[in-house]
């Protein structure tokens, strides 16, 4: 009955429209609820299998991929790096087929290799979903973080959201930039030069250098995690002089409008990006994040297995 | 004793004499015997009817990866002069990227007793600047010359130390040979993927500024300046690069550089959907640099057209694009692309084009060749500019398969192609 359907992959927001991006959305409303429930389960994906194959470290996103998963009653099995033929050096295509050929139905993947999960949905017939591929894009965190700043503002048209931080290595900002753009709201990114993408500006964002501006700006800001590594490869100078030049301060936060909200990818590095008072403090929303990306990710789930847009229908209390 | 061969009634062009017109060529004892009308040849001598064909000095590449030694699997010097004679060369030079690299006498001499036993295009090695191209310490230009060797390169390796490029430099202008240098400052390049702009922003991928291969491409013109000697700047691809070379041509400097056909047809948007055979070193880039270096190749400020021609194998390609080689095939598609991208669109007239594919390569590393000249080589190539056809990689002659081109319309081709005075291809008996 659905006209719209998401495709057979997900592996960015660039190429999905407003009213896929809505759909999404929308299934992800539905979803909330069942996590609610004291049986937090419905039958929805009841007989399919997903591998979920992680070649990065994750803890969020991965639980957060494998209760979506089981909570709509599919069959998971987790692959990591570590104690697979990975280590033995297959191929990222033979890893993938040799799991195709043990007839499963999806793949949720995170790679450290830019491209990797849309090189692996034109290589088998399996759904991908892209868990965050290199500095591409991390959709299913760009789809959480849009339904939280819904949540809490009603809409995102018009919204201001100042995405801060190392924009550069960002997959989170990149997913942020196109979902948020396509649904209306107006983007700032800030963090110093040395952290930003060449022709950034042609993503139809605007770049505010110093934090106290964007801070005045934004309505909403996504403060983006500082890996420790940006210090050593040369990019800033050290982790102190980020905190007191970039990090998000509450006395910052003094010029900020009266109801704006701060977010987070995570991890964290308290004390850098972000000081402990914000992340902890009123503004948060965080742990609603952390919330939404379940839902978020039974949404993509479902919608990518054949799902149609009223999920309750099909759903319901075991 | 090579059978004697008439070439009848084609269109001839020579750039080496700026003669264009409609003739006979007589070959014998593997030189150009005669060029007029109405030529009879000996008895039993083999004629080719060329009518509404091109015949011009067959064309070479300054600029081809042949992998042998040591990556026989991707390419061999008998296949890669093979895909060359497909390709309407006559000749090209290797560069001593293989392993072990060209940086001593025995491995120049194997090189050119493979292309011997293969037959078919010439092919000339290029020595190392640095022994095993470390960047360290000087080859032995004179023993590498002596074994065959015409140029000397580290090619696929910046030359990073000024102090052994300007010693490359004096040195190499003691034996009057080239030095083709790769302009890569990698410390800026810092490992990136492809071009650095708004595709690699979208892509995530780690770009690679244009300033990297100009701030090396300014340092080399200027230890020309210092040094007197002969450089040449392998693949150009910047519009800064070309306007850099521009200003060192006025002031009379010994620069001379050239530009893929690559280069001069796709931009970083070929990288959309990670197509790992996009991904090149230097990378494809902007729309503004094609239209530079294509202006550069109009009014000589490129004097070449060379194709780095860089087999790899489907294995090395179909991966993550970080972690892909770079470069991609040339040899069998560069004419077709020259004249679909620059003749029939009126940038560059025909003779002009053969001019930087034959003529002007000869004279940059003093090859024979590039010439109709009576007593010059029997190296010729046949063409039809007007054929059309589509790019088919499972049809080259190269052992490889990695084009960004498959698929392709273009028009021109090769028809016959003749080295020694011995057709070595024909396209009809292929």
């Amino acid at each position: 009955m659905t006209p719209l359907s998401l495709g057979k992959d997900l592996v960015g927001l660039e190429h999905l429209s407003a009213e896929q991006l809505r759909l999404i959305l929308d299934t992800a409303e539905h979803f909330k609820e069942v996590s609610e429930r004291p049986i937090k389960k419905v039958p929805a994906l009841r007989g399919k299998t997903i591998v979920n194959l992680f070649f990065e470290a994750s803890t969020r996103t991965r639980i957060s991929f494998e209760f979506a998963e089981k909570r709509l009653s599919a069959d998971t099995v987790n692959v990591a790096t570590s104690g697979s033929s990975i280590s033995k050096g297959e191929t990222l295509v033979d890893t993938a087929r040799n799991l195709e050929a043990m007839r499963i139905d999806m793949v949720v993947i995170r790679h450290h290799a830019s491209g990797s999960a849309e090189f692996l949905g034109k290589r088998i017939g399996s759904n991908v979903i892209n868990a965050g591929d290199g500095k591409h894009e991390h959709p299913t965190q760009g789809l959480l973080d849009i339904l939280t700043l819904r949540d809490r503002f009603g809409k995102i048209e018009g919204l201001k959201v100042a995405i801060c931080g190392d924009v550069l290595h960002s997959r989170v900002a990149r997913s942020n930039i196109w979902g948020l753009k396509k649904l209306g709201a107006e983007v700032a990114v800030c963090g110093p030069h040395s952290l930003m993408p060449r022709s950034i500006g042609e993503l139809g964002v605007e770049m505010i250098p110093r934090i106290d501006d964007a801070i005045a700006w934004a309505d909403a800001l996504n403060v983006l995690r500082l890996q420790l590594e940006r210090m050593t490869s040369g990019f800033i100078p050290s982790l102190r002089e980020y905190n007191r030049v970039f990090g998000v301060t509450r006395e910052r936060l003094e010029r900020a409008k009266k109801d704006v909200v701060i977010m987070h990818p995570g991890p964290m590095n308290r004390g850098v990006e972000i000081d402990s008072d914000v992340a902890d403090g009123p503004f948060s929303l965080i742990l609603p994040q952390v919330t939404n990306g379940v839902a978020v990710r039974m949404a993509v789930l479902y919608l990518l297995a054949g799902g149609t847009p009223e999920p309750q229908q099909t759903g319901g209390n075991e | 004793m090579t059978r004697p061969i008439l070439i009848k009634g084609g269109r001839v062009i020579d750039p080496s004499r700026r003669s264009d017109g409609v003739a006979d060529v007589y070959l014998a004892e593997g030189r150009v015997a005669s060029v007029g009308l109405n030529i009879t040849g000996e008895d039993g001598c083999l004629i080719i009817d060329a009518k509404g064909k091109v015949v011009t000095p067959g064309l070479i590449d300054l600029h081809v990866h042949l992998r042998e030694p040591g990556f026989e699997d991707l390419e061999t010097v008998a296949t890669g002069a093979m895909a060359a004679a497909a390709g309407g060369f006559t000749a090209v030079c290797a560069m001593p990227n293989t392993d072990p690299p060209l940086d001593n006498q025995g491995a120049i001499g194997f090189v050119i007793s493979q292309a011997q036993k293969a037959g078919k295009a010439r092919v000339y090695p290029i020595g190392t600047i640095s022994l095993g191209q470390k960047g360290e310490k000087l080859s032995e230009f004179g023993e590498l010359m002596s074994a065959g060797a015409v140029a000397v390169s580290d090619d696929g390796k910046p030359v990073m130390s000024s102090h052994l490029m300007r010693t490359a430099m004096e040195y190499a202008k003691t034996f009057g040979i080239p030095v083709a240098d790769h302009c890569e400052e990698i410390t800026l390049a810092h490992a990136g993927a492809m071009h650095e702009g708004i595709v690699a922003t979208k892509l995530g991928l780690k770009g690679i500024p244009s300033a990297a291969e100009e701030i090396h491409v300014a340092r080399d013109i200027i230890l020309s300046e210092l040094t007197g000697a002969h450089i040449h700047l392998c693949h150009m691809s910047t519009r800064g690069s070309v306007s850099l070379i521009r200003r060192a041509k006025d002031m009379g400097l010994r620069v001379t550089a050239e530009v893929t056909p690559h280069h001069f047809t796709l931009t970083h948007e070929a990288c959309l959907g990670y197509n790992t055979n996009a991904k090149m070193n230097p990378p494809l880039r902007e729309w503004a640099d094609v239209e530079a270096v294509r202006e550069a190749l109009k009014d000589g400020t490129v004097d070449v057209i060379a194709t780095d021609h860089a087999p790899h194998p489907y294995d090395a390609k179909e991966r993550e694009f970080d972690d892909a080689p770079n470069g991609i095939l040339g040899l069998e598609t560069a004419f077709g692309l020259a004249i679909t991208e620059l003749v029939r669109p009126g940038i560059v007239a025909l003779p002009d084009l053969l001019y930087r594919m034959s003529t002007r390569p000869a004279q940059l590393f003093n090859l024979p060749g590039g010439s109709l000249a009576v007593g010059a080589p029997a190296d010729i190539a046949i063409f039809d500019p007007e054929a059309e056809w589509t790019v088919e990689p499972s049809r080259f002659y190269s052992k490889s398969r990695n084009t960004p081109f498959g698929g392709r319309k273009l028009f021109g081709r090769a028809e016959l192609t003749i080295v020694r005075g011995r057709v070595v291809y024909d396209r009809a008996n292929a």
